[in-house]
């Protein structure tokens, strides 16, 4: 038996749920790399969104017991947000991508500069989250 | 009834095998009770951690030891 695998970290930082739209534009892969960058380099997990909007159990109740997580939308269409709602998961912290002022458009090519502002966006958006408490959700994954 | 309690073992988890089993027995309910914790059957329910409750297949709580009130609620529901 493992008396460490659930001990409370410190601070909701690395347990951070990133819930990314990955949609079809520059702003939605803007959010699916952000989300991939924030996992590796410890600041959360991201997590799966199309699980979400699937109502699968596992993910829905996940999103809804988790206690610090942000969605991320790439434009004011808001579907991660959307998506949350349908399956009656609250919000606890979100980020437009468009509302920091870079244009939604098909250019794949995302570039370093635009992914770091993106990031800091994120990390700013996500310091009103609880500090972790005795309810650690990722400990054991 | 088939309740599953997903986690590698741990002291958590451990606590919430007992709520559910003292629930369980409070309520005079027969069910199949598993502890799951082989890490691959555990991410087959999409959890963001552990441990959880599964009743009936469906994920109730994930990432706490959840109460004795909250199972049987769970449990009444789903008898």
């Amino acid at each position: 038996m493992s008396e460490q695998c659930c001990e409370t970290p410190s601070g909701s930082s690395g347990n951070v749920m990133i819930l990314a739209c990955s949609g079809g534009s520059n702003v939605g892969q803007l959010s699916n790399q952000a989300a991939v960058e924030l996992t590796k380099e410890g600041f959360g997990k991201m997590f799966c969104l199309a699980g979400i909007g699937a109502h699968l159990s596992g993910f829905v109740q996940s999103a809804k017991d988790v206690p610090a997580m942000i969605a991320i939308d790439g434009c004011s269409i808001g579907c991660a947000k959307a998506t949350l709602e349908h399956a009656g998961v609250p919000l606890k912290a979100y980020l437009v991508i468009t509302d920091l002022g870079i244009e939604k458009n098909k250019n794949f090519d995302l570039d370093s500069e635009t992914i770091e502002k993106v990031k800091a966006a994120v990390k700013e958006a996500c310091e009103g989250l609880p500090v972790e408490g005795g309810s650690s959700v990722a400990c054991c994954s | 009834m088939e309740i599953k309690v997903l986690g590698p073992g741990c002291k958590r988890c451990q606590q919430t095998e007992q709520v559910v089993s003292q629930a369980l027995q409070e309520l005079g309910i027969t069910a199949n009770l598993d502890h799951v914790k082989d890490p691959i059957e555990i991410s087959n329910y999409g959890v963001f951690g552990t441990p959880a409750v599964v009743v009936n297949g469906e994920v109730k709580c994930v990432g706490k030891v959840p109460s004795k009130d909250e199972v049987k609620k769970w449990l009444q529901q789903a008898k």
